[in-house]
C-alpha cells in the first residue's frame, strides 16, 4: 500500500551525468518543503559511463535509512530501468525516457554478465523480449503505473518554443529533467523546485538559469500530461533549524568547530570528500579579531599524511588525517609511533569494502578488527564508531578531546554509507561541543620530563617551540625525558603507564559517550556505526506491530567497555548482532570481552547498506524461530 | 647570555663505532646552531632510523627520533603546524633514498623551510651493512656476500630534480666547511639538502676516510691528492640570480653535470641555489594571508572549554 508520507524516489543514469546533483535538486525541494529526507548513492569505482543511482526516502517522520520499496523511479537511461524496474512498487511509478523502448539487453554495455544472464533469465521466464518494453511490461502487469516521455522531444520543443537552438542537445540536462518530471508527477509545487537548482548551481549561475528553464518547461510538461498520479505531495509544516547535509560534512565541521587546524591527507574514495570540504572552507571565522584557517595538505601518500599529522600535534595543534582501509593499512607503523609517544590524533577512517581495494566505492564495516589490531606491538589506542551523521559532528569533537585528554592516537570510525548519505537533521550546534586539551602546557618552568611516571599515567605535555619544554621523542622505549632505554625494569613501567591511561580513559568517559542503550528486551540488537539507522527503522517497523526488541550501540570500541555493555545486557536473553561485514567482527569482540557471543547475526557484505525492510525481515524471521544463527542480506543493486 | 657549544649537546651516551663519521656531523650541527645563536626551544632535529637516527638524542633541542623513512613527512608537518621553528631533518643515505625515497621527491616539489642532511655512508649502518642505494653497481662492501647489483642513485642530481632550492655536499670530517653549509642551508629560505659523504670505518671499507684523502693517490713527489675538492675554490657559481628560464637552466644544468663527478674528483660545497622559486609557505599564504602570524600551533581554538569558531555561516548555507 502507498503511503503518502514515506516515499522513495530513485534516480540513475551513467556516472558522470548528473545523477548526483539531480537527487540534490530533489532531496533540496522536498526538505524545502517540510519532509524528512534519507539519500543515499551507490556508483562504480569509475568516473564516466558506469551505473550509478540515488536514492532518496522523505518522510514526514524522522528516518534513518532507506527500504527496499521504490514508489518512484526516473530513469533516462536503459540500465536503470533494466537494473531498478522491479524496486518499484505496485502503484509505484517509472518515468522514462520512451526513446529508449525498443533498446535490447544486450546492447547495453555496461551491463556485467552476472546481471545479464539473470536478467534474460527472468524475461523469458515471463515470456518477454529482451527489451525495456520486456521489463516495463512486466512492471505494468504488476500495477505499476508508466509515465513515458521522449527527453529528446521534450528538449527540442521547448527549444523551438523558447527560440533558444542550444537547448536542443543539452542531453546534460536529462538529470534536471528526470527531477522536474518527477516532481510534476508528484504534484509539488515547482517553486521549490527552481529554488534549489539555484542553490545547487550557486557558483554557476548561467548553467543554473538554464537549468531552471528547463526544468521549469518539463515540470509543466509532465503535470500536464501526468496529472493522475494518486500519490501527490504536499508541503507540510516545516521543522524550524534543519540542515540537508552531505554525509562528509559531519566530520569536516566537527574539525572547524572543535579547533582541528591541521589536516595532511591522501586521496581515497569515500574519504578524500571531507578534506577537499575543509580546504574549500579553510580560512574560518573565530571569535577573535583575526580569521583562523585549517592548513590541508595533499600529501604524496598515507605515510606522509601520517607522519605530518604526528609532527603537526607535536607543535601542539589539534591535528588529523582521513582516510579509507588501503591507507590506514598504511598508516599503522606510525600509528604505532604515535602510541609509544603518546600524541594526540584523530584519523577519521570512512571505511569501505576491502579487502586491498575491494569493492573501492561501496560500503563495509570490515575495518574493525583493523583498527583494534592495528599495528605492531601493544600500545594504547581509542577507536570510536559514529552511528549517523548527526553524531558525526559531536563525535569529533569528543575523538580530539579523548586524544588530548589520554595523549593517545583516536580512530573514529565512518564509513562509505554515511559519507555517501544525504540527509536531514538538526542544525549542529557547537555550544554542546566542549573543548579539553587535557594536560596541554602553555608554559614550563624548572626540569620537564615529557614521558614523567606520574600516578595517572598522563604527563604533563610540552610542544615544539614551548620554552623549557624540550622533551626528545623516538619509536625506540625510552626513559621519561625521551631518550632511548632498553633497561628491562623501565620498560615495564613505561609499558604499564602507557597502557594504564586505557582504564582511566573506561573510568573517566561518560558511560552516555561509551554506548547507547535504546531499551532492551529479550531480544536484543547489539551494533555499531552506520547499522544504526537501519536498525532503527526496522525497530520501529515492528514496534508499530506490538514488538518490541532491544537495541545496543557501541560507541567506543576499544578500550571495550566490558563492564557497562555487560550491564546494559543484563536483561536481555537473546543477542542479534548486526553489522556490515562477513565475519561479525562486533560479535568477536563481544566473546573476547563478555564470554558470550551474539545468539544471532544479520551480517551483509555485498558493500550495498542494509534497508531497514531486509532487517525487519530477518528480525521477524528470529522472532519466528526460524532463522538460521546468521543470516547474510542481499538487497541492492 | 650567549648560547655555547656545549649548550647544544646532550649527556646522552653515545653508542657509535669509534671513528665514525657521524660523529663529525653532529659536531657542525652543534657548532651551527650556536654560531646562529638559536634559541634551543627554537630549533628542533628530526632524525630517521638508522645509526644517523640517533643523532636527535644528542644535540639538546627538540628531538624527534622517527621512523625508517619516514623522516621528512614527520618535519614537514611540524614545520607547517608551527613555521616559526628551525628544522633541521637528519638520516641515513637507506632512510631518505631508498625507504623514504617518495617523500624525499615530494618534499623537494612542496621547498618547505627546513634542512634536510643525508649521512651518506654507502651501507645500511645499523643493519651491518648491507648495500645503500648511494653504493656504486658492483661494489663489494665489506659485509656484502656478492658485489653490489643496482646501479647508485645519484643524491645531488636526485635533489635538484625534485626541486629543492639548495642543494650541497659536505664531508663529515672537514667539520667546519661542513658547519658553514649547515649555517647557509638553515638561513637559505626554502629546502635545503646537504648530503654529507660519511665513512663508516665499521662496513664501508671501499669509501674510508684514506679513500677521501687519497692516501691511494700519491704521486712522484710523494704528495697526497684528496679526492675531495670545494667548489668555491673553483670559481663556481651555483646561484640562480634572475627569474629567467636561461639562467634557471644553465644553473641546473652545470648542477647536474657537476653532481656526476665521483672517484678523483668529489665536488663539496653548494651545487644549486634557487630563492626565486617560491617557498610552500608563500603558497600557503596565497590562500590563507595570515598563515606565518597564525599558523595551526599558534591558534586560540577555544575559551573557557567552548569552541571559538564560528561555523553559523556555512551551517545557514546548508538550511532547509
Ligand atoms: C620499516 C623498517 N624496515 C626496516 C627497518 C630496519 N632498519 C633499521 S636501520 C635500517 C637501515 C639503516 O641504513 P641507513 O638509513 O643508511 O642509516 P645508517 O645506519 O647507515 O646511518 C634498516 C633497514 C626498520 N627499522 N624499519
Ligand atoms: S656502523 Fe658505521 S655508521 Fe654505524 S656507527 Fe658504526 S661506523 Fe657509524
Ligand atoms: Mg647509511
Amino acid at each position: 500500500m502507498l503511503n503518502q508520507t514515506d516515499i522513495s524516489w530513485l534516480i540513475g543514469g551513467p556516472q558522470g551525468s548528473g545523477v548526483e546533483s539531480g537527487a540534490n535538486i530533489f532531496s533540496r525541494a522536498c526538505a524545502a518543503m517540510g519532509y524528512e529526507v534519507f539519500g543515499k548513492r551507490e556508483f562504480y569505482s569509475n568516473i564516466k559511463g558506469e551505473h550509478s543511482y540515488f536514492v532518496v526516502r522523505i518522510s514526514s517522520n524522522a528516518i534513518h535509512s532507506n527500504i527496499n520499496d521504490i514508489t518512484m523511479m526516473a530513469a533516462f537511461d536503459a540500465e536503470t530501468v533494466f537494473r531498478h524496474t522491479d524496486g518499484v512498487i505496485k502503484n509505484g511509478a517509472i518515468i522514462y525516457d520512451s526513446d529508449l523502448v525498443a533498446t535490447k539487453v544486450d546492447e547495453v554495455h555496461t551491463l556485467d554478465d552476472f546481471f545479464k544472464e539473470r536478467l534474460v533469465k527472468y524475461l523469458d521466464s515471463k515470456n518477454k523480449p529482451h527489451t525495456i518494453q520486456g521489463i516495463l511490461d512486466i512492471a505494468q502487469e504488476r500495477g505499476v503505473n508508466l509515465f513515458p516521455i521522449s527527453f529528446r522531444n521534450v528538449l527540442s520543443t521547448m527549444a523551438d518554443e523558447a527560440n533558444n537552438p542550444r537547448l536542443k542537445g543539452m542531453v546534460r540536462m536529462f538529470n534536471v529533467l528526470g527531477v522536474a518530471f518527477s516532481l510534476g508527477v508528484f504534484g509539488m509545487p515547482p517553486e521549490t523546485l527552481l529554488s534549489s537548482i539555484d542553490v545547487i548551481f550557486a557558483k554557476k549561475k548561467a548553467i543554473a538559469e538554464l537549468n531552471k528553464q528547463a526544468a521549469n518547461y518539463a515540470y509543466n510538461y509532465a503535470a500536464a500530461k501526468f496529472p493522475n498520479f494518486a500519490n501527490h505531495l504536499k508541503p507540510i509544516e516545516k521543522k524550524s533549524g534543519n540542515l540537508l547535509v552531505q554525509g562528509y560534512q559531519g566530520t569536516a565541521l566537527g574539525k572547524m568547530a572543535c579547533g582541528c587546524r591541521f589536516q595532511p591527507y591522501y586521496p581515497i574514495t569515500p574519504a578524500s570528500d571531507e578534506s577537499v570540504y575543509l580546504e574549500s572552507n579553510e580560512i574560518l571565522e573565530v571569535k577573535e579579531n583575526r580569521p583562523g584557517s585549517t592548513v590541508v595538505v595533499q600529501t604524496e601518500d598515507e605515510i606522509s599524511a601520517m607522519g605530518m599529522t604526528i609532527g603537526g600535534a607535536l607543535t601542539g595543534a589539534r591535528s588529523a588525517t582521513c582516510t579509507s582501509g588501503p591507507g590506514f593499512s598504511l598508516m599503522a607503523e606510525a600509528l604505532g609511533w604515535a602510541g609509544i609517544n603518546e600524541v594526540p590524533i584523530v584519523i577519521t577512517l570512512y571505511q569501505r569494502s576491502g579487502p586491498s581495494t575491494g569493492l573501492p566505492t561501496r560500503h563495509g564495516q570490515d575495518d574493525l578488527m583493523c583498527t583494534v589490531y592495528a599495528g605492531h606491538g601493544e600500545f594504547p589506542k581509542i577507536v570510536y564508531a559514529s552511528g549517523d551523521i548527526e553524531e558525526s559532528f559531536y563525535d569529533t569533537g569528543r575523538c580530539f578531546n579523548y586524544a588530548d585528554v589520554y595523549q593517545v592516537p583516536v580512530i573514529h570510525m565512518m564509513d562509505k554509507f554515511l559519507a555517501s548519505s544525504v540527509v536531514t537533521c538538526k542544525r549542529f550546534d557547537s555550544d554542546k561541543i566542549t573543548i579539553n586539551r587535557g594536560k596541554l602546557l602553555d608554559k614550563i618552568e624548572g626540569e620537564y620530563k615529557r614521558f614523567e611516571l606520574v600516578p595517572d599515567g598522563i604527563s604533563p605535555r610540552s610542544k615544539l617551540g614551548l620554552e623549557n619544554g624540550i622533551f626528545w621523542n623516538t619509536g625506540d622505549e625510552s626513559d621519561e625525558y625521551g631518550h632511548i632505554s632498553e633497561d628491562p625494569e623501565l620498560r615495564i613501567k613505561m609499558m604499564d603507564k602507557r597502557f594504564s591511561k586505557l582504564d582511566y580513559a573506561l573510568d573517566t568517559i561518560p558511560k552516555e559517550e561509551q554506548a547507547v542503550s535504546f531499551g532492551v528486551f529479550d531480544y536484543c540488537v547489539i551494533s555499531w556505526g552506520s547499522a544504526k539507522g537501519p536498525i532503527l527503522d526496522a525497530i520501529d517497523m515492528l514496534k508499530k506491530e506490538n514488538i518490541n526488541i532491544g537495541f545496543i550501540q557501541i560507541k567506543l570500541l576499544h578500550p571495550f567497555p566490558t563492564a557497562y555493555v555487560k550491564s546494559l545486557l543484563k536483561n536481555a536473553k537473546t543477542i542479534i548482532d548486526i553489522e556490515a561485514n562477513q565475519t561479525g567482527q562486533l560479535g568477536i569482540l563481544l566473546k573476547q570481552n563478555l564470554e558470550q557471543g551474539p545468539d544471532y547475526y544479520i551480517l551483509k557484505y555485498t558493500g550495498r547498506a542494509m534497508t531497514s525492510t531486509e532487517l525487519y525481515d530477518s528480525l521477524k524471521n528470529i522472532l519466528a524461530n526460524k532463522a538460521e544463527k546468521r543470516q547474510v542480506l542481499t538487497h541492492g543493486a | 647570555m650567549a648560547l655555547k657549544i656545549g649548550d647544544y649537546k646532550t649527556e646522552v651516551h653515545n653508542d657509535w663505532c669509534p671513528g665514525c663519521g657521524d660523529f663529525g656531523i653532529v659536531n657542525a650541527i652543534q657548532m651551527a646552531l650556536s654560531e646562529m645563536q638559536i634559541p634551543r626551544h627554537k630549533a628542533a632535529i628530526f632524525s630517521g632510523i638508522g645509526c644517523s637516527g640517533k643523532t636527535s638524542h644528542f644535540i639538546n633541542v627538540y628531538g624527534v627520533h622517527t621512523l625508517h623513512g619516514r623522516v621528512l613527512t614527520f618535519a614537514q608537518g611540524a614545520k607547517l603546524a608551527n613555521p616559526e621553528m628551525t628544522i633541521i631533518a637528519a638520516g641515513g643515505d637507506g632512510d631518505g633514498l631508498g625507504i623514504g625515497a617518495g617523500h624525499f621527491v615530494a618534499a623537494g616539489r612542496r621547498n618547505l623551510d627546513l634542512t634536510y642532511i643525508i649521512f651518506n655512508n654507502g651501507v645500511y649502518g645499523l643493519t651491518k651493512g648491507q648495500a645503500s642505494p648511494t653504493l656504486r653497481l658492483g661494489e663489494k662492501t665489506k659485509s656484502l656476500p656478492s658485489p653490489n647489483t643496482n646501479y647508485n642513485v645519484n643524491p645531488i642530481g636526485l635533489a635538484i630534480a625534485s626541486g629543492f632550492t639548495f642543494v650541497a655536499r659536505g664531508y663529515a670530517y672537514d667539520v667546519r666547511h661542513l658547519k658553514d653549509l649547515i649555517i647557509a642551508a638553515v638561513r637559505h629560505k626554502g629546502l635545503a639538502f646537504l648530503d654529507v659523504l660519511q665513512p663508516c670505518p665499521t662496513y664501508n671499507d671501499i669509501n674510508t676516510r684514506d679513500w677521501y684523502s687519497g692516501m691511494d693517490r700519491i704521486d712522484e713527489a710523494q704528495k697526497q691528492h684528496s679526492r675531495i675538492y670545494k667548489l668555491e675554490d673553483t670559481g663556481y657559481d651555483p646561484t640562480v640570480h634572475y627569474d629567467s628560464e636561461p639562467e634557471l637552466n644553465e644553473k641546473l644544468t652545470q648542477a647536474l653535470i657537476k653532481s656526476l663527478e665521483w672517484d678523483t674528483k668529489i665536488p663539496t660545497g653548494v651545487f644549486y641555489k634557487n630563492e626565486i622559486i617560491s617557498q610552500y609557505e608563500r603558497r600557503i599564504m596565497d590562500k590563507i594571508p595570515n598563515y606565518m602570524e597564525n599558523p595551526p600551533s599558534a591558534q586560540v581554538i577555544s575559551a573557557n572549554g567552548k569552541p571559538t569558531t564560528d561555523i553559523s555561516k556555512i551551517l545557514d548555507s546548508m538550511s532547509v
